[in-house]
């Protein structure tokens, strides 16, 4: 019970941070861009008369750029609105009103989490959902699998929630900013080196790639999902953030659901262990 | 222990139910800590506590305890009522005592008129006030205020006294502590010194006026004689012109000193008893502060 009135106020009060407001208005703004590009694009491809699956392919890599930067915008505002909930809150103070109330420190961390994965879910839902609208209405193309993808990316921002939540309980809000970040950064580089790795047949690139994705899971998860979503001739362009020149396996999947659950409970273990 | 510094150290202390209990102390004398340790918040590296007779860490036993933390912060954005409520299902109170509670709690501290408005419009007294309902939500029989009146005005620092005799009128323990020694003097059954982690004194404040007594009286045709014989009550007299001082262990001789006087012929114009406050007693027992 404790667990869900924190998450319930943990929604409500994501919902009246400047931050997120600006994260849908920056997300509006993007699905304007997009449709308008889109819009542009399909105007160039029809005075070019190109074949109809050509025209096709491109409007679907067209998606998959959007799709792209709905996953940004969806990991960096599940960054933004949550990294101070417990530092923030253990420095200022507030935190000790309720921690001393009768519900134990892990239904709050959990509620807190749960809260945040509720307002991501709602995000990347109407981002996701946008996208594809633009994608049909005015491109005239669906992804694949839309799904999986919007799930799989669900999945990513879980994944920086929790870390985020974890590097939470022990910096202040800024050290902790700059970690998951990192991380996330690390990650993409770690991706693309993998990518030139497997293109250029180098298994110690893909390796160093591996490793990065075992340290932090999320451009794997991007990855796969964008797997899930673009079609055959996406594919084939392979190197670019928006396609894969090897796509993480399933297995790749299941270690990140597993990190995400041993991240949740090592951040519930050193939340019950500090000083408030 | 904070890694290589001491946090509080051998402290021992009980505190009887039903009582106003006051905590005094210098800075860094341990106070804030003792008390997050007492609600769980802090991890004692050795030693226990107990609180209403189960440990500390306890989490059932908090739904029979209310905190003020000192410098009462919270979520911004909820407004009085909102916080009110937040704080009573924390509790597990249900939302029909929660219709009644909430008016009534915000009544007791003031704030019936801006029960609509959000926090980050309340002053720091304002923010305090709607700390201390929250600490009330749910009718503890324990309530922990740390530095209550901070921030407070004369009238808030009046109303925090009258809610906290209300408390006890009820039967709830109150566990003070303040910087503000009158206020304690005023408030408090019975205060604990503690100095670097020890406890080092307790006194009864509703005993205390037989504790030690100082008189000052104003008379003429005061003889040496008659000031001698003042011995056989006070542990000192001393006559300086028409002005004599004198210390006694009991307000209940008093009296009988009046009479001597009188009875020797001296013409007493004032005769006042003084007290030692609850600051000299706390600077007798912690010494002075020689940092400046």
């Amino acid at each position: 019970m404790g667990a869900w009135i924190m998450a319930g106020v943990t929604f409500r009060e994501a919902g009246r941070k400047k931050i997120l407001w600006t994260a849908v208005l920056a997300g509006s703004a993007f699905l304007a861009l997009f449709g308008t590009g889109m819009h542009f694009q399909l105007k160039d491809i029809t005075r070019h008369s190109l074949p109809p699956f050509i025209r096709y392919q491109l409007e679907a890599a067209m998606l998959q750029v959007g799709f792209y930067a709905v996953d940004l915008l969806a990991v960096v505002m599940t960054i933004l609105t949550s990294v101070d909930t417990l530092s923030g809150e253990m420095a200022s103070g507030t935190i000790q009103a309720i921690a001393t109330k009768p519900i134990s420190r892990w239904q709050i961390l959990l509620g807190k989490w749960m809260g945040f994965a509720g307002m991501v879910a709602a995000y990347v839902a109407a981002m996701f959902g946008g996208v594809t609208a633009v994608g049909y209405f005015i491109g005239g193309v669906l992804p694949h699998h839309t799904l999986s993808g919007a799930l799989l990316v669900f999945l990513e921002c879980l994944l920086v929630l929790t870390v985020t939540f974890v590097c939470g309980t022990r910096f202040s809000t800024l050290t902790n900013g700059v970690i998951v970040l990192g991380l996330h950064g690390l990650a993409f580089i770690g991706g693309w080196i993998e990518q030139i790795g497997a293109m250029t047949d180098s298994p110690r690139l893909v390796t160093v790639g591996v490793v990065s994705s075992l340290i932090m899971p999320t451009e794997s998860i991007w990855r796969r999902a964008s797997f899930e979503m673009q079609s055959s001739f996406t594919r084939s362009l392979q190197f670019s953030p928006f396609s894969n020149a090897s796509a993480p396996s399933i297995a790749m999947l299941g270690y990140a659901v597993v990190y995400l659950l041993v991240a949740l409970i090592v951040a519930i273990y050193l939340f019950q262990q500090r000083d408030l | 222990m904070f890694g290589t510094k001491i946090a509080v150290s051998n402290l021992s202390l009980t505190v009887r139910r039903g009582e106003v209990f006051g905590f005094l102390g210098p800075n860094g004398a341990g106070k804030s800590t003792s008390i997050k340790m007492l609600l769980g918040l802090v991890k004692p590296s050795s030693g226990q506590a107990f609180v209403l007779g189960v440990p500390s860490d306890d989490i059932d036993v908090r739904a029979k305890i209310g905190f003020l933390p000192e410098d009462f912060r919270f979520y911004t954005w909820l407004t009085a009522s909102e916080l009110l409520k937040l704080h009573g299902r924390l509790c597990g109170m249900p939302a029909s005592l929660l219709r009644e509670r909430v008016p009534a709690l915000l009544d007791l501290v003031g704030l019936s008129p801006h029960r609509e408005k959000r926090l980050r419009d309340f002053s720091k007294g304002m923010l305090q006030r709607i700390g201390l309902a929250q600490a009330l939500i749910h009718e503890p029989e324990l309530i922990f205020l740390d530095e209550p009146t901070s921030g407070l005005d004369p009238m808030g620092r009046r109303l925090v006294r009258d809610v906290i005799r209300v408390q006890r009128d009820r039967g709830a323990t109150v566990f003070l502590n303040s910087h503000i020694l009158s206020e304690i003097e005023i408030t408090c059954d019975r205060v604990v010194f503690i100095k670097e982690g020890e406890v080092v004194a307790s006194r009864d404040l509703r005993a205390f006026p037989d504790a030690e007594v100082g008189v000052v009286a104003r008379a003429r045709n005061l003889s040496a004689q008659t000031v001698a014989g003042l011995s056989q009550w006070s542990t000192s007299a001393r006559l300086d012109g028409e002005r004599l001082t004198l210390t006694t262990h009991s307000t209940s001789v008093l009296p009988d000193i009046l009479r001597y006087l009188t009875a020797s012929g001296s013409d007493i114009f004032e005769f006042t008893p003084q007290r030692l406050s609850l600051e000299d007693l706390f600077l007798k027992i912690m010494g002075e502060d020689r940092g400046l």
